[in-house]
């Protein structure tokens, strides 16, 4: 039997806060955040997209980051936390692509600018990401499909951030740039908006991501369970999976 | 309460940009729900399993105490 592991405690107070958070973040951003001059209320998808876009590219380093744990020790709830973070970072991501994409139709008049180096590179960084799950189902084995799946989680989520930097020196960018380590160039009352509707996106992926180890944790117990309970016969042996096992 | 909130709300130009600011909070809302939906679909299976796994043991408990029974004399 697996050992077990409770993913769950402090599930609920993260979700309250989760949900407060946004619920403040969201009150800020209708009656509190002023018009931006230049775009008007189109602004407002600002403080969904940017956040989402932030938490999904930490959320992949986060992924390389608990990979480098499973190399290290060998403990598969490492590569299980891994594949966790990047499957919710993938849905952030796709979050962020469509928001991104309804916003610059608003603004720009197109769904989508193919010589827009921030558009595009975060294109490569989510495609590139895409591929993490047909290769672990590529692989048969379990333990050869969880180092494999980290090193690639650890390589992808290396290229993150040379793949940002490397955006932010580009020259040419149609992008607006209003975050940079030097304050930016949001007013008060906006930066404060844009800090909550971050702080809440943030919370929701780690519940969400708590919430996802909980039960895929509790399912694997079960199985255990059951295996011992009813015997092997019993139990329906796994089809051929991306997820750990 | 909400009567109050919108009374000092002030008046958003929905008509203009709206529908895209819309869109894009509803899409971020249809996300969630298509999730938790998902999630909704596995917790019923682990539910399933759970109770399959509770008649089983129930139907053990009652074999063993039937045949703690038989050796009663």
């Amino acid at each position: 039997m697996p050992p077990t592991r409770n993913y769950g405690k402090g599930l609920r107070g993260l979700s309250l806060a989760t949900v407060a958070t946004l619920s403040v973040a969201l009150a800020l951003v209708f009656f509190y955040a002023p018009l931006d001059a230049d775009q008007g209320f189109v602004q407002k998808i600002f403080y969904l997209h940017v956040p989402l876009a932030i938490v999904a590219l930490c959320g992949f380093m986060l992924g390389g980051l608990f990979a480098i744990g499973h190399l290290r020790t060998g403990d598969r709830a490492w590569d299980m936390r891994s594949y966790v973070a990047i499957h919710m970072s993938l849905i952030f991501a796709l979050g962020a692509l469509i928001t991104g994409s309804i916003w610059a139709k608003a603004s720009w008049g197109h769904w989508w600018v193919w010589n827009e180096p921030t558009l595009v590179s975060f294109l490569i960084v989510f495609l590139l990401f895409a591929t993490y799950q047909p290769l672990r189902f590529s692989i048969d084995d379990p333990e050869r499909q969880a180092r494999y799946a980290s090193v690639f989680a650890i390589v992808a989520g290396a290229f993150v951030p040379l793949n940002f930097i490397a955006v932010r020196l580009a020259q040419g960018f149609v992008h607006p740039r209003v975050l940079t380590l030097g304050g930016g160039n949001l007013p008060g009352p906006m930066r404060l908006t844009f800090l909550v509707s971050l702080v809440g996106i943030a919370l929701l992926f780690a519940t969400l991501w708590k919430y996802e180890l909980t039960a895929k944790s509790t399912r694997m117990q079960l199985r255990a369970l059951r295996r011992r309970v009813l015997g092997d016969d019993a139990i329906r042996p796994l089809g051929r999976s991306a997820a750990p096992s | 309460m909400s009567a109050l909130v919108l009374a000092v709300a002030p008046a958003l130009p929905l008509h203009t940009a709206g529908k895209y600011v819309a869109g894009a909070y509803i899409v971020f809302v249809a996300l969630l729900l298509i999730y938790v939906a998902i999630m909704a679909i596995r917790l019923s299976r682990t539910e399933r399993d759970l109770v399959e796994l509770g008649r089983e043991l129930e139907r053990r408990a009652q074999e063993d105490s039937g045949r703690d029974l038989e050796h009663v004399p």
